[in-house]
């Protein structure tokens, strides 16, 4: 009944050193199956596990190479051509619009790819398939005797008006390291201006700084942290699960909507294994698992719609600012100013 | 009367629905072309705009100072570009003509750039068709100018698929319009040709005598034919009526020397002792009574002719007149042994009508029934009322019609087969037939049960 699972170590084979960081790989598969798709998430093997193992039910041909790398590694990956993948899967939405713009995308359309929403898909080359919150977290012990606050606005006040509660105990990512940091970061500063006098506030509470979402959970959850701001929801929702010392906050004023993203790269040696696992992905059985085994949101619309506050980061052109370099720097630059004190 | 078939030189008909048609086949082309052209303009004039605003928003946020060019590219320049479809973006921005950001090898616009409005320009780019907007700024560094480019492309898919979508409603507007044009000049070309086939329906509908000129309204453009027609007419009426007034003419002219001839042959027949030149002379005096006879029927005929053009009616009694008719007839029947038995109704059949006409259709009757019946033999007259027709039957103990037709016994000039002993004009019974007619009545020959021939008139009454 179980599968028989391959882990492979790092492939370091005659083709020489990779150009690009991998983090982990493994391939799903018995060793019979006639075809391997590859594919190159930034997605940890744990989470899509239910679904890969889902997908080769269906298709028990079919073994599955799955490869994890950062958001910038997966790009580095795409744009230099330095092997060639199925389908990629990354939260940097970002460099996956960069990578589309830039031609890098297979055409896909599919019943699946039309049942999309509009603002899930763009020239049906980039496509999503779970919809994140980015959320505040906060231990309520350190929050003892105060409201917790609700928008940003209040988020400003608590933390001027308790500085000594908050020094060194505020989390939030360092855009300079992370992909999905420097998302958050740059979507907040293009919603509102309040971001800026936020990070100016963090920034003079001596905040510490991460790469990943799910050390910041962990150190809100042992009460080293007493916040920690742009948390990915869905990591959030199941390790605070059942924890009553944590909360988990959508902020009114705005909270951001990360798309999941995948494109089938133009260099796919089986596109057609990678549409399948895509057409998985986007199909009402792949979505359930998305939601119920993977922990990340399937895409609704209708949950959108219906809590306001809710915005998702738009698949548009838009997103190709942030990626300029002269862009990036000087926003990298401003924020260090703002938050990072010598 | 055979028909003639007349040679066709197509249906006008056809050839107008199918100009009519090329016409509105080629207006619809040039409304679809026309559409298409104004909205593919529009939506690239639109489109345009969008790519300059995006281009200028960029250059407007260009900064100079001491140590360089500030770029700080806005969001909201990209994020407008995805406003109205899918499309990818490429920019660079160069400085002194050196890229600093974007795309190195976007393509730069083959003209100076100058004045604030962004320069438009077309090219291939990543295989793909761009529309570029090119503007340039120029900031100032360290008291120095510098030269700042700003080129922002767009792929052209969502103006492409938005002029195809007009294009689609276009064509369906020109196909409606099509259709429904095509429809209209189908009614068109009817409601052209209704005249004409009016016209010749009026001309068709005509009796056989009827030679009065076309009066029906036409259509100016008919009006020449129609005329035509009517110099026609007048033509032929006019042959006709000098072919009766000569025979009218002949006739008389020929009457009188007859009756002269009859005359001097009876002088002779008195004075001349020679039975064999006695039997001649008698000869002779019948021939000149059939001929009397004869002329006298044309003579009927032309006052028939004459007189159904200009009827003079008046209220008469066709029970007196028939009875009348007979009595006049009496005399000659009894030469032969013929008797005439008459069943007229006891009252009296009034009725609108001429009476010479009349009189002359009767006198013809009973003289076509005196000279065909066999000797001592028995004609007939019955007149009775049906409803509104009065119907008056002759019938005698002749030869009968021996299957001819009535209508070719009715014809000017025929005579049955069977008749070639007995002298006879043919005229009788057209005259017959001719006054039935201008008095809107009908009028038949039927075979008598047990020999003869019966003659059925029947005429409306009032």
């Amino acid at each position: 009944m179980r599968k028989l699972i391959l882990a492979l170590g790092l492939i370091l084979s005659a083709a020489g050193a990779m150009a690009f960081d991998i983090e982990e790989e493994r391939l799903f598969g018995s060793g019979q199956e006639a075809s391997v798709v590859s594919i190159l998430s930034t997605t940890d093997i744990d989470i899509f596990e239910p679904l890969v193992v889902a997908f080769q039910a269906v298709n028990p041909g079919i073994a599955v190479q799955y490869t994890v790398a950062s958001t910038t590694e997966v790009y580095r990956a795409v744009s230099g051509r330095e092997r060639a993948f199925d389908l990629v899967i990354s939260s940097a939405m970002d460099l996956q619009m960069k990578l589309a713009n830039d031609g890098y995308a297979r055409e896909h359309r599919s019943i699946e790819t039309d049942g999309l929403p509009t603002w899930a898909r763009w020239r049906d080359q980039l496509f999503a398939f779970a919809q994140e919150p980015v959320v505040l977290i906060l231990s309520r012990p350190a929050f003892d005797g105060l409201r917790l606050p609700q928008t940003r606005a209040d988020l400003i006040d608590l933390l001027r008006a308790n500085p000594e509660r908050f020094e060194g105990r505020i989390g939030t990512y360092d855009p300079n390291r992370s992909g999905a940091g420097y998302l958050f970061a740059t979507q907040d500063a293009r919603q509102s201006d309040t971001f800026w006098r936020l990070s100016e506030v963090m920034g003079g509470l001596s905040p510490r700084l991460y790469d990943g979402s799910g050390a910041m959970i962990a150190d809100v959850q042992a009460g080293r942290l007493a916040l920690a701001y742009n948390v990915l929801g869905s990591y959030a929702a199941a390790q605070l699960a059942g924890d009553p010392n944590a909360a988990l906050i959508e902020l009114e004023d705005f909270t951001n909507v990360l798309l999941r993203t995948a494109l089938i790269p133009r260099e796919a040696e089986r596109p057609e294994l990678g549409a399948a696992f895509l057409d998985f992905l986007l199909s009402g059985k792949g979505q359930t698992l998305i939601d119920e085994k993977a922990g990340l949101p399937r895409i609704d619309a209708a949950t959108l719609a219906s809590a306001g506050h809710r915005r998702p980061i738009r698949l548009d052109p838009g997103l190709l600012v942030f990626v300029d370099p002269l862009k990036r720097q000087r926003f990298l630059s401003e924020w260090t100013a703002a938050v990072v004190r010598r | 009367m055979k028909r003639l078939r007349l040679a066709s030189s197509g249906s006008i008909r056809q050839r107008l629905i199918l100009q009519l048609l090329v016409l509105v086949a080629v207006l619809s082309w040039v409304l679809y072309l026309s559409i298409r052209t104004v909205a593919g303009s529009a939506v690239e004039t639109t489109q345009d705009a969008i790519l300059g605003s995006a281009t200028i928003a960029i250059a407007e946020e260009l900064r100079g100072g001491v140590d360089g060019v500030a770029i700080d590219i806005p969001y909201t320049a990209f994020s407008m570009l995805g406003a109205t479809g899918e499309d990818r973006v490429f920019y660079r921005i160069l400085v002194d003509g050196a890229t600093v950001t974007g795309y190195e090898d976007l393509p730069l616009a083959d003209q100076p750039l100058g004045g604030l409005s962004p320069f438009f320009y077309t090219r291939e780019y990543q295989s793909d068709t761009v529309r570029i907007a090119a503007v340039e700024r120029s900031v100032i560094v360290g008291s120095r100018p510098v030269r700042v480019e700003v080129i922002v492309a767009q792929t052209r898919s969502a103006q492409d698929a938005i002029v195809a979508q007009m294009a689609n409603r276009a064509a369906t507007l020109g196909l409606g319009f099509f259709a429904i044009a095509a429809l209209l000049s189908l009614l068109t070309a009817r409601s052209v040709l209704q005249p004409v086939n009016n016209l010749a329906e009026a001309v068709g509908r005509r009796g056989p005598q009827d030679l009065r000129p076309v009066e029906w309204p036409v259509p100016s453009e008919l009006a020449p034919l129609v005329a035509a027609l009517n110099q026609f007419i007048a033509r032929l009426s006019g042959a006709l009526i000098r072919t009766e007034t000569f025979i009218a003419e002949a006739a008389h002219h020929i009457r009188t020397p007859l009756a002269t001839l009859r005359a001097q042959a009876e002088i002779a027949l008195r004075q001349s002792q020679d039975e064999a030149a006695r039997a001649a002379i008698r000869g002779m005096i019948r021939s000149v009574d059939d001929s009397a006879r004869s002329v006298g029927q044309l003579l009927d005929h032309a006052a028939v002719v004459y007189r159904t053009d200009q009827r003079t009616d008046e209220e008469i009694d066709l029970a007196a007149l028939t009875r009348d008719m007979v009595a006049v007839f009496g005399p000659a029947a009894e030469l032969r042994d013929i008797g005439f038995e008459l069943s007229l109704p006891d009252e009296p059949v009034t009725m609108t009508a001429d009476r010479l006409l009349l009189e002359s259709a009767i006198r013809n009757l009973l003289d076509n029934a005196v000279k065909y019946s066999a000797l001592e033999g028995l004609i007939s007259v019955s007149l009775e009322v049906e409803g509104d027709q009065a119907r008056l039957t002759v019938c005698d103990s002749g030869r009968g019609l021996s299957g001819a037709k009535s209508a070719t016994l009715t014809g000017r000039f025929r005579r049955g087969e069977n008749v070639s002993d007995v002298i006879g004009s043919g005229l009788g019974l057209t005259i017959v037939r001719e006054v039935v007619a201008a008095h809107g009545g009908d009028f038949r020959l039927t075979e008598r049960e047990g020999g003869g021939a019966c003659a059925n008139l029947s005429l409306p009454l009032g």
